[in-house]
């Protein structure tokens, strides 16, 4: 930390700058004057805290995508399937069950076996050919979408909230003060916290079990040199079936998650793909940190967007992309080699 | 090689002269609905209403027999122009039953021009420009357009419910402008105000900063939605635990929506609305209406009653099958003979009788509703009036209606 101020004092002081701007207008009681500028002290905060859940959410698909490229410099592009997949299997066993939680393991469990089956019958068989891989992702992609609408339909579904999430809590921020100089509190839907805290716990875990576990250690040396960690005895085979399967498993997750504070339907694929897609452009391939950084940007431009400049919200997280790819084309977490 | 070349020609020409040969050809229908993204519900219950006019008619028409060639859109222009294509140059129909979403049929009218000799019959757009800006000769719609299932709802909303102050949601494209357009004239002339208007792509997801945009001082926020989009709205409407009232768009109190799955729809109670159907309400003829349907499809393949989207596609059929049995589905001349007839249809349909103006527009009947839960917990909008025969001028002279505008984000303006 003192070592990064040292290093770059100027962008130290621009960063802390920011920080306590965010804070103050977090914290302070707009006056008439901010209301003005920025519009109203509720939509700015409902539009960060939304920014950041939905953040939470991109985290959970791009975290799973940008660790299987990371590994097996695979891109992945039947991702949103799985996304979908998991989304709508969470559903049915929502269904069945009457349970949440049933549904976000069942999602999983079953989305990281079709990972395995992808690993295993397909991407074994084509390592190390890009092409062919991009390709066969596509194709698998459009068979897993339409055999989706077969199985499904067209409908929207939504995965129901279990009761002890449905319904708005009371956040400490101040949005207003109404003309008896009552504060007015910021309300905000639980569910969303739970998502974000969720998202939270799951990357730093992810963070821990990378950087302080043997079976990260060994991830960790396959992003680096993959010939060099099969030399040396490692069934790397093993570590790549894991890995996809946690990935796929994650995406999977990730649909029930979006299933119930958004909703489910055909093209929910191909929409949250390229969402990820720009997460780990714009945060670097094979990071985690960065994923969760790209995931952060893009939740909350998409949000501050559709608030603030709403006819030019969706192309903002691609000028966004593009502005990164000129300045930094590795993307912002990446280690550089 | 080329002995083979030519035996496959022969054994083609063979084919085609056979099955031009045959005296009764099936009548093929192409039929556009929304079958994906945000109006799915409302394209599935189209589909049954134009299903369940076919069977009353023993599934012929003049004598021949009739087939549907289901297409499916997803409410954007491009997917009913690519359905449109399909159905003509593929399947070589020359009748289209459809499309069901406002920018379709704009598209669609268009694309009629191109194609002289297909007969396209609306089913349930609602853009006002469709028949109003350039319409098309071969483009007859016997369902309302948006503003006009609006005929009345801004005097009710202002005088009865006493709204004074609105904002709008609406999805970003044509059949919601319209509706907020025929909204707008009616209760602004009556003194209403609309303070702030958002605008959403269809198909949104997340409406937590457009509901946090919701000014405090409003009297009832008007809902412009549709299918998904409005089951969207409501659930996150009620997970920040909102209170404001609503007015209701004509699809957005639909049973598409009053029928969806979930707690939520439960904020509608006490929604004015007003569209082309009131579902409680007791004509027999419509009564009559209610009981086929629900007497054609189980219960957990169809709504409580008939939403507008069956009742458009089923008056829709109605209307094209009324103008072939005159010229005995005969379309060797390209349909002219059909087309001149087809504008002299007049229905009595279930919802009120109907008739074409000069542009083949529908005049018909609006019904003012408003939302109410019933004993068994099914929500169901109770009848509260009806506005005979309104028009697509809505009552103004030809000029004074120019004079106004086109429906857009911004027009009419609703100021003080």
């Amino acid at each position: 930390m003192s070592d990064f101020i040292g290093r770059r004092p100027i962008w130290s002081l621009v960063i802390l700058i920011a920080v306590a701007l965010l804070l103050f207008l977090i914290f302070a009681v707009w006056t008439p004057w901010m209301e003005l500028t920025f519009g109203r002290k509720r939509v700015f905060l409902s539009a960060l805290f939304n920014g950041i859940t939905l953040g939470g959410l991109y985290f959970l698909v791009a975290s799973g995508f940008t660790l299987i490229f990371g590994l097996m410099r695979n891109v992945n592009l039947a991702h949103g399937s799985l996304y979908l997949f998991g989304g709508y299997v969470g559903y049915s066993i929502g269904n069945l069950t009457g349970s949440w939680f049933a549904a976000l393991i069942g999602a999983f469990v079953i989305v990281a076996l079709a990972g395995i089956l992808m690993q295993v019958l397909l991407f074994r068989w084509m390592e190390g050919q890009d092409l062919r891989q991009t390709l066969v992702t596509i194709g698998l992609s459009i068979i897993v979408a339409d055999l989706l609408l077969w199985g499904y339909g067209g409908d929207t579904f939504q995965v129901t909230t279990p009761d002890w999430l449905s319904g708005p809590i009371q956040l400490p921020f101040i949005v207003a003060l109404r003309s008896n100089g009552e504060a007015v509190m910021m309300m905000y839907p639980l569910v969303r916290i739970a998502i974000l805290i969720g998202a939270i716990i799951l990357g730093v875990a992810m963070w821990l079990a990378l950087n302080r576990t043997r079976i990260g250690m060994l991830v960790r040396a396959g992003v680096d040199d993959r010939d060099m960690l099969s030399a040396t005895g490692v069934r790397v085979q093993l570590v790549f079936i894991m890995v996809f399967a946690f990935g796929a498993g994650l995406a999977g997750l990730a649909g029930v998650v979006g299933g119930t504070f958004q909703s489910l339907q055909p093209g929910e694929d191909t929409k949250i793909l390229l969402s990820s897609l720009v997460v780990v452009i714009v945060g670097g391939m094979g990071s985690i940190p960065g994923a969760a950084m790209g995931a952060l940007i893009v939740g909350l431009a998409e949000q501050f967007g559709s608030v603030y400049m709403p006819t030019y919200a969706v192309m903002l997280t691609f000028v966004i992309m593009v502005v990164v790819l000129a300045i930094r084309p590795q993307g912002l977490a990446a280690v550089r080699r | 090689m080329r002995k083979a070349l030519m035996a496959a020609v022969a054994a083609c020409a063979l084919i085609a002269a056979g099955s031009t040969g045959q005296a009764q050809e099936k009548l093929k229908i192409g039929v556009l609905a929304t079958l994906s993204g945000a109006l799915t519900s409302g394209g599935e219950d189209g589909v049954r209403g134009a299903q369940i006019a076919l069977k009353q008619r023993g599934g012929k028409i003049a004598g021949r027999e009739v087939e549907f060639i289901i297409a499916a859109t997803d409410a954007s222009p491009d997917s009913a122009l690519r359905a449109a294509r399909k159905l003509v140059e593929q399947d070589k129909v020359q009748l289209i039953l459809g499309p069901l979403s406002g920018s379709e049929g704009i598209a669609m009218r268009d694309y009629s021009k191109t194609v002289p000799n297909v007969t396209v019959v609306d089913a349930s757009s609602g853009a006002l420009e469709t028949t109003y800006v350039n319409p098309s000769p071969n483009y007859f719609r016997f369902n309302s357009n948006g503003a006009m299932w609006m005929a009345g709802l801004g005097e009710y909303v202002f005088k009865d419910k006493g709204y004074k102050k609105l904002a709008v949601i609406g999805e970003d494209y044509s059949f919601p402008y319209t509706q907020v357009f025929g909204f707008a004239l009616g209760y602004c002339k009556a003194g209403g105000q609309i303070v702030q208007r958002q605008w959403v792509p269809l198909g949104t997801k997340d409406f937590g900063s457009v509901i946090a945009n919701i000014p405090d001082d409003v009297d009832a926020v008007f809902l412009g939605l549709g299918g998904g989009d409005s089951v969207n709205f409501l659930n996150q409407y009620g997970q920040t635990g909102g209170k404001a009232k609503f007015v209701g768009g004509s699809i957005m109190v639909d049973q598409t929506v009053l029928s969806s799955r979930g707690a939520a729809k439960k904020l509608l109670v006490g929604t004015p609305s007003s569209g082309g159907v009131a579902d409680a309400w007791d004509d027999p003829k419509w009564k009559a209406w209610v009981k086929a349907y629900q007497d054609a499809f189980p219960a957990d393949k169809r709504f409580a009653s008939p939403s507008l989207f069956a009742t458009n596609y089923y008056n829709a059929f109605s209307g094209m099958a009324a103008g072939l049995e005159k010229v005995n589905a005969d379309l060797s001349d390209g349909g002219a003979k059909f087309r001149a007839e087809l504008a002299k249809v007049e229905l009595d349909a279930p919802n009120g009788p109907i008739k074409l103006d000069d542009d083949r527009q529908a005049i018909a009947t609006t019904f003012i509703t408003e939302v109410v839960e019933a004993p068994n917990g099914d929500l169901t909008n109770k009848f509260v009036r009806t506005v005979p025969n309104v028009s697509k001028t809505m009552g103004l002279s030809a000029e004074a209606f120019k004079a106004v505008g086109l429906p857009s984000r911004t027009n009419p303006e609703c100021k003080p």
